[in-house]
C-alpha cells in the first residue's frame, strides 16, 4: 500500500505495525483503542502473526514479557484505565530490558473518567510507568499519518535499545480518519541483537536468564546505571520536536498532540491579527526536547502551554526553560477539546 | 548400575532451599524428564514469585523470572511466540492460586500447551509463612496466629480440581513426594504432563504436595508425615482430568 488510503487513527496504526515486523498482538477491549484490537484479529494470523486476547491488561503485558523475552516483536495497546493495569508489567519489562511496543490511546481519568480524548496521563507516561527508577521511550504522534509513521520507529527504538516504547495517543486521533500513506519500509530497516533471548539454547550457548530480580545492591545498582547510559544517549540522538512559525515568534503555544494541531490554527489566527505566535510540538514526550524547545523560544517573550490536562507537560516546558521565559497555561480536561478560539483569547491575555 | 548422577539439565551449583525443603526433589525430577526427553535446547522454564523465584539459575535450559502470578500468562506469551519449544512454569500456592488465579484459569481455559508444575506446601514460603489460599483449616501460620478460622478466612482451594472442569485441560493430577513410591509416581505424572504438551494436546498441570519445615516449624520427617497424613487427606492423590483436548496433528 503506498497509496493514499482513508483510515481511522487506530486502524492505521494498527497495520503500520504490522509492517513494521509486529508478529504478536495481546490486548483487552477498552474504549477508545478497541478497533487496534478489532483489526489485528483480522489480519494478524492472515499473516502468520498471533493475535490474543488475554484475560485481563494484566495478563496482556506478561504476555508481552513472555513474548519480547523470545526476542519476537510484539505489541499491547490499552487506554488510560487500562495503562494503569499494565504498571506493574511494564516495570518488570523495563527491568528486565525487553524490548516492546505499548500504546494508549488516552481518555478521561481518573478512575473509570470518561471515554473521550484526553491527554491527562503525561506524568503517567513520562514519570511514573511503574515502580522503581526507569524510563521509557514517549511518542506522540498528532495525525493519523503520524500514527502509521511513529508507531514503526517506536519497534526500531525498542529493539535497538532494548527497552518499552510507547505511542501516547488520544481518543481523537484514534477514532478520527484521514489519509495515510503506508511508506514502503527498507526491509525493517536494521537487524537488531537478540542473542539474550530465552527462545532455548539449542546447545549453543549457556542458558539465557530473562530477569529483573537483583538481590545484590551494588549489582541492582549497575545495572540501573547502565540503563540510565541508555537514556542519555537517547536524549542526545532521539529527541524529535517541530516547531511552526517559530522564527520570530513573541509568544509560542507548546502542545503535543491532537492539541498541537488546534493550536496551529490558534497562531494563525493570532498571525491575522498581527500577533507574532508560533508553536512549538514536542514528539518525543521522554526523552523532552530541551533543546528545540530553547531553539524555538529564542524570540519568544512568553510562552503558552496547551493540553487537554490541567497542565502536565507544562511541567517539562518550565524545567527545559528554567523561567528564563514566562510560561503560562491553558487546559480543558477530558473530552473537552480546547476550541482555537479559546486558545486565541488566552494568547491575548498572555 | 550408573552412578548416581545430577541430571544434565540442572546446573552445578547450590541451591537456596531450606533443610528438608522438597523443592530438590521436584527439581529434579523436571530435569531428569528434560534430561530423557532430550527436550533441554528446546526449553523455556518460567519463574515467578516465590521461593522458587531463583530457579533461573538452577535449571539449565533458557529461563524467565515472571512476577508475581503472572507465570501462565508469561509461559503463554513465549508459547505463541514459539509453539514448537517445550515451556513450563514453576509456581507455588500462594502465586498461583491467590493473586495469580486469574491467569491459571484463562491459560487453562484456553488450552495453552503449557505444563504448569504446581507446589502446594500450604504457606506462603519466601516472605515467611503466612496463610496460603491452600492452607488447611485450624493451621496456625504467621497470619492466622489462632489457626485458619473458615468463617472468617474461607476454605483452601482445592486446584486440580477446579481446572479439571474445564475443556482447555488435558492433565490435572495431584501427586506429591513424601517417600520413594510417592516421588516415583510424580515423576510419572510431570512426564504425561510434558508429552501432552510435546503432542500439542492441552494445558497439562501437576500439583505436588511439599513441604515446608522452616515455617511449619517442624523436622524434614515431620514434615513429610504431615503431606502423608494432613495434606493428602484434604487434597486427595490423583488424576482428576487425563485426555488430550485437541489433537494438532489431526
Amino acid at each position: 500500500m503506498s497509496e493514499r488510503v482513508l483510515m481511522k487513527g487506530n486502524e492505521a496504526l494498527a497495520e503500520a505495525a504490522i509492517s513494521a515486523g509486529c508478529k504478536c498482538f495481546f490486548g483487552y477491549p477498552i474504549t477508545p483503542q478497541t478497533e487496534i484490537s478489532a483489526y489485528l484479529s483480522k489480519r494478524l494470523p492472515k499473516v502468520g502473526g498471533v493475535f490474543l486476547q488475554a484475560e485481563s491488561e494484566i495478563a496482556a503485558i506478561n504476555m508481552v514479557y513472555g513474548c519480547a523475552g523470545t526476542g519476537t516483536r510484539c505489541m499491547t495497546s490499552s487506554s488510560s484505565p487500562g495503562i494503569s493495569l499494565k504498571s506493574e508489567g511494564l516495570s518488570y519489562i523495563a527491568g528486565a530490558d525487553l524490548p516492546c511496543v505499548v500504546i494508549n490511546v488516552q481518555r478521561g481519568g481518573p478512575g473509570l473518567g470518561g471515554i473521550q480524548p484526553s491527554q491527562a496521563d503525561y506524568w503517567q507516561a513520562t514519570r511514573a510507568l511503574g515502580h522503581g527508577d526507569f524510563h521509557v521511550i514517549v511518542l506522540a504522534p498528532s495525525t493519523v499519518q503520524e500514527m502509521a509513521d511513529l508507531v514503526t520507529r517506536a519497534f526500531d527504538l525498542a529493539d535497538e535499545y532494548r527497552m518499552p516504547v510507547m505511542l501516547l495517543a488520544d481518543g481523537l486521533l484514534g477514532q478520527m480518519m484521514e489519509p495515510v500513506v503506508f511508506k514502503k519500509r527498507e526491509e525493517n530497516g536494521k537487524s537488531f541483537d537478540k542473542s539474550w533471548a530465552a527462545n532455548g539454547h539449542g546447545g549453543k550457548r549457556k542458558h539465557n536468564i530473562i530477569n529483573s530480580l537483583y538481590l545484590e545492591a551494588t549489582e541492582l545498582e549497575e545495572k540501573i546505571h547502565e540503563r540510565f547510559k541508555r537514556y542519555d544517549e537517547i536524549k542526545a540522538k532521539h529527541t524529535m520536536a517541530e516547531s511552526y512559525m517559530t522564527d520570530d515568534a513573541d509568544v509560542i503555544i507548546a502542545a503535543y498532540g491532537s492539541t498541537a494541531r488546534l493550536a496551529r490554527t490558534a497562531a494563525e489566527k493570532a498571525r491575522s491579527l498581527g500577533i507574532k505566535a508560533g508553536v512549538f510540538r514536542p514528539i518525543t514526550l521522554y526523552p523532552f526536547p530541551v533543546n528545540e524547545l530553547r531553539e524555538a523560544t529564542k524570540t519568544a517573550k512568553r510562552v503558552l502551554v496547551c493540553e487537554m490536562s490541567m497542565g502536565q507537560m507544562v511541567d517539562d516546558v518550565r524545567l527545559a526553560l528554567e523561567c528564563k521565559i514566562p510560561v503560562d497555561f491553558f487546559g480543558r480536561t477530558g473530552g473537552i477539546i480546547p476550541k482555537p478560539e479559546e486558545i486565541l483569547e488566552k494568547l491575548k491575555g498572555v | 548400575m550408573p552412578d548416581f548422577q545430577r541430571p544434565k539439565s540442572l546446573c552445578d551449583i547450590p541451591t537456596h532451599y531450606c533443610p528438608g525443603c522438597t523443592h530438590g526433589i521436584v527439581h529434579r525430577l523436571v530435569a531428569e524428564i528434560i534430561d530423557e526427553l532430550g527436550i533441554e535446547n528446546n526449553t523455556v522454564g518460567v519463574c515467578p514469585v516465590g521461593c522458587s523465584v531463583m530457579a533461573y539459575d538452577y535449571f539449565a535450559c533458557d529461563m524467565m523470572e515472571a512476577s508475581h502470578g503472572r507465570a501462565p500468562a508469561v509461559a503463554t506469551g513465549v508459547k505463541r511466540a514459539l509453539p514448537d519449544k517445550v515451556v513450563f512454569t514453576y509456581q507455588g500456592d500462594g502465586d498461583l492460586a491467590a493473586i495469580g488465579t486469574a491467569e491459571t484459569v484463562h491459560a487453562a481455559t484456553r488450552g495453552e500447551n503449557i505444563t504448569i508444575i504446581f507446589i502446594n506446601n500450604t504457606t506462603y514460603g519466601m516472605t515467611g509463612g503466612q496463610m496460603a489460599p491452600t492452607t488447611l483449616p485450624g493451621q496456625v501460620t504467621q497470619t492466622t496466629p489462632y489457626g485458619r478460622n473458615t468463617d472468617t478466612e474461607g476454605f483452601p482451594v482445592r486446584v486440580s480440581e477446579m481446572l479439571a472442569t474445564l475443556s482447555g485441560v488435558a492433565l490435572a493430577e495431584r501427586v506429591a513426594v513424601y517417600d520413594p513410591k510417592s516421588v516415583a509416581n510424580a515423576k510419572k505424572a510431570i512426564r504425561k504432563g510434558f508429552d501432552f504438551q510435546l503432542k500439542k494436546q492441552g494445558f497439562s498441570i501437576i500439583e505436588v504436595l511439599s513441604t515446608c519445615p522452616t515455617n511449619w516449624g517442624m523436622t524434614p520427617v515431620a514434615a513429610l508425615d504431615r503431606v502423608k497424613n494432613e495434606l493428602a487427606a484434604y487434597y486427595p492423590l490423583g488424576v482428576f482430568k487425563e485426555g488430550a483436548v485437541r489433537n494438532f496433528n489431526a
